[in-house]
């Protein structure tokens, strides 16, 4: 069982838990404003966008190729940004905290 | 089997100069066809822009035909983020349950009615009736207009042997006219009603930016969700075991989604007007040219996508741009992906197998490029 917490830019604070699937996925089913996965989680849509916390971000790790080409032409992009639907869940990134991009 | 196979005209000049040439109606066109740098140029909307005269990013361009402005697909940052915020919370409406509930009830009747058919041909009496009833959600509106809409067509400004129709689109933009007429007397729950009493940048829409968009949502929708269904349809015909797969796996159908939206990339391209001097894969373009990012080529991507000219219906990192990307990313996505979704649910609970009788495939002519966009009629028979 992982913890996640999201931080919407709204300032709400939402914390999830979960123990498959990706964080997306969590993100949909707990209404996480911001979050919206339009493309399912293939990474085609960039509506996931997240800064990690830099605290949690040994735990997240680096995006893959891909994602950072996908992220290179998102005009809200930081050093931390993932795209979650590429974060899988699992007992490695218990405890993050996920800043939810505008 | 290679019905479905549909054969990626672009790659030779992708790989040896990311661009190539067509001619629009007398206007040259620069087709950008590396996925990079599609996205770049998309990215770019100050150099690459869309507020053009309208109709021009269009290809084949509807200049002569159109003086309405499309919205927001037409219009550039800064301006379009405010009409993108009014109209983006209605576009999602197909992620509500509700919607859903209707949606399917509609795909699962019209499904139950052609299974009996000894044949069918698919373009024309099923992808057409099933886009014009789902459109009837899309807006909110009876769905016995569905009826109108249906005996347009498939092409709204299409007719057979001529690129565009005046005629045609004359009949759409009319038809538009009166409902918006009708909805300013009095209104309803209706798309049309909606936008007239809503705000974007600071003051009401006018009737001319609630035609744009209506406009918008008939045109952009049409063709491109009938080419979807046709073509998925075309798929699972020749590969009843990817049917039989989904069956089994049912967690693979969004990626099967998205796949098939890649591979089939429903819109080919669309254009933007530089604004100034600029430089695509190291040709230059003087300003006021045009470009079209050519989606259905960056889909096929070898750089991007491992064994792009197959459909892997589990691919799990697919960045495809068969909806646009940035700013003008498509605002029927939602509606579009959950027709597909409910369309294969729907297949798989009630048909074995589909066989292809008869069909004719549909060529767009893009100059030395010809690229088989889906078919001018499928003739089927489903077998149950």
């Amino acid at each position: 069982m992982a913890k996640i917490t999201f931080l919407t830019s709204d300032n709400e604070t939402i914390i999830t838990e979960a123990t498959t699937g990706n964080v997306m996925e969590l993100a949909v089913q707990n209404k996480v404003k911001g979050i919206d996965g339009d493309c399912g989680g293939v990474c085609s849509c960039a509506t996931c966008h997240v800064h990690v916390e830099p605290a949690s971000w040994d735990k997240v790790g680096a995006p893959s190729q891909l994602e950072s080409d996908m992220l290179e032409f998102d005009d809200n992009v930081s050093e931390f940004s993932r795209l979650c639907c590429q974060i899988d869940v699992s007992d490695a990134i218990d405890g993050i905290v996920l800043n939810v991009a505008k | 089997m290679n019905k479905s196979n549909f054969q990626d005209p672009f790659e030779k000049e992708r790989i040896e100069k990311g661009f190539g040439k067509m001619n629009d109606q007398g206007e040259e066109v620069t087709m950008v066809l590396g996925h990079k740098d599609v996205r770049r140029c998309a990215h770019n909307a100050k150099t690459y822009q869309s507020g053009a005269a309208p109709g021009r990013i269009v290809i084949p361009s509807e200049e002569n035909i159109r003086d309405i402005r499309q919205i927001p697909f037409e219009v550039d940052p800064p301006l379009h983020a405010d009409y993108r915020a009014v109209l983006d919370p209605w576009f999602k409406r197909p992620l509500e349950e509700e919607y859903t509930t209707k949606l399917k009830n509609q795909i699962q009747s019209l499904v139950k009615e052609v299974l009996k058919r000894e044949s069918l041909d698919i373009v024309s009496e099923f992808a057409l009736p099933l886009q014009s009833r789902a459109l009837t959600l899309l807006l909110n509106t009876p769905y016995s207009q569905a009826e109108t809409w249906i005996s347009w067509g498939t092409h709204v400004f299409r007719s057979e042997g001529t690129a565009l129709d005046a005629d045609k689109a004359n009949i759409l933009y009319d038809y538009i006219d009166k409902e918006i007429e009708r909805a300013s007397a009095a209104p309803t729950d209706d798309l049309y009603s909606v936008l007239l009493a809503s705000e974007a940048n600071g003051k009401k829409l006018t009737k001319k930016e609630v035609k744009g968009v209506i406009i918008l949502t008939f045109a952009g929708g049409r063709d491109t969700v009938i080419n979807a269904v046709t073509n998925s349809i075309s798929y699972f015909s020749e590969h009843p075991e990817s049917l039989e797969r989904l069956r089994n796996e049912p967690e693979i159908l969004n990626n099967t989604i998205e796949e098939l939206i890649r591979y089939f990339s429903p819109l080919t391209q669309m254009g933007r007007i530089t604004t100034e001097a600029s430089n695509v894969c190291e040709h230059s373009l003087k300003a006021d040219s045009k470009i079209s990012l050519c989606w259905a080529s960056a889909n096929r991507d070898a750089n991007v996508f491992e064994n792009a000219n197959e459909i892997v219906i589990d691919r799990k990192i697919n960045p495809h741009v068969a909806f646009g990307f940035g700013t003008h990313n498509c605002l029927g996505a939602t509606h579009a992906r959950q027709i597909l979704k409910i369309l294969i649910s729907t297949l798989l609970e009630e048909v074995k197998s589909i066989d292809i009788i008869d069909y004719k495939e549909n060529i767009e002519d893009l100059g030395h490029f010809k690229r088989k966009v889906g078919f001018d009629s499928l003739h089927v028979k489903f077998n149950y």
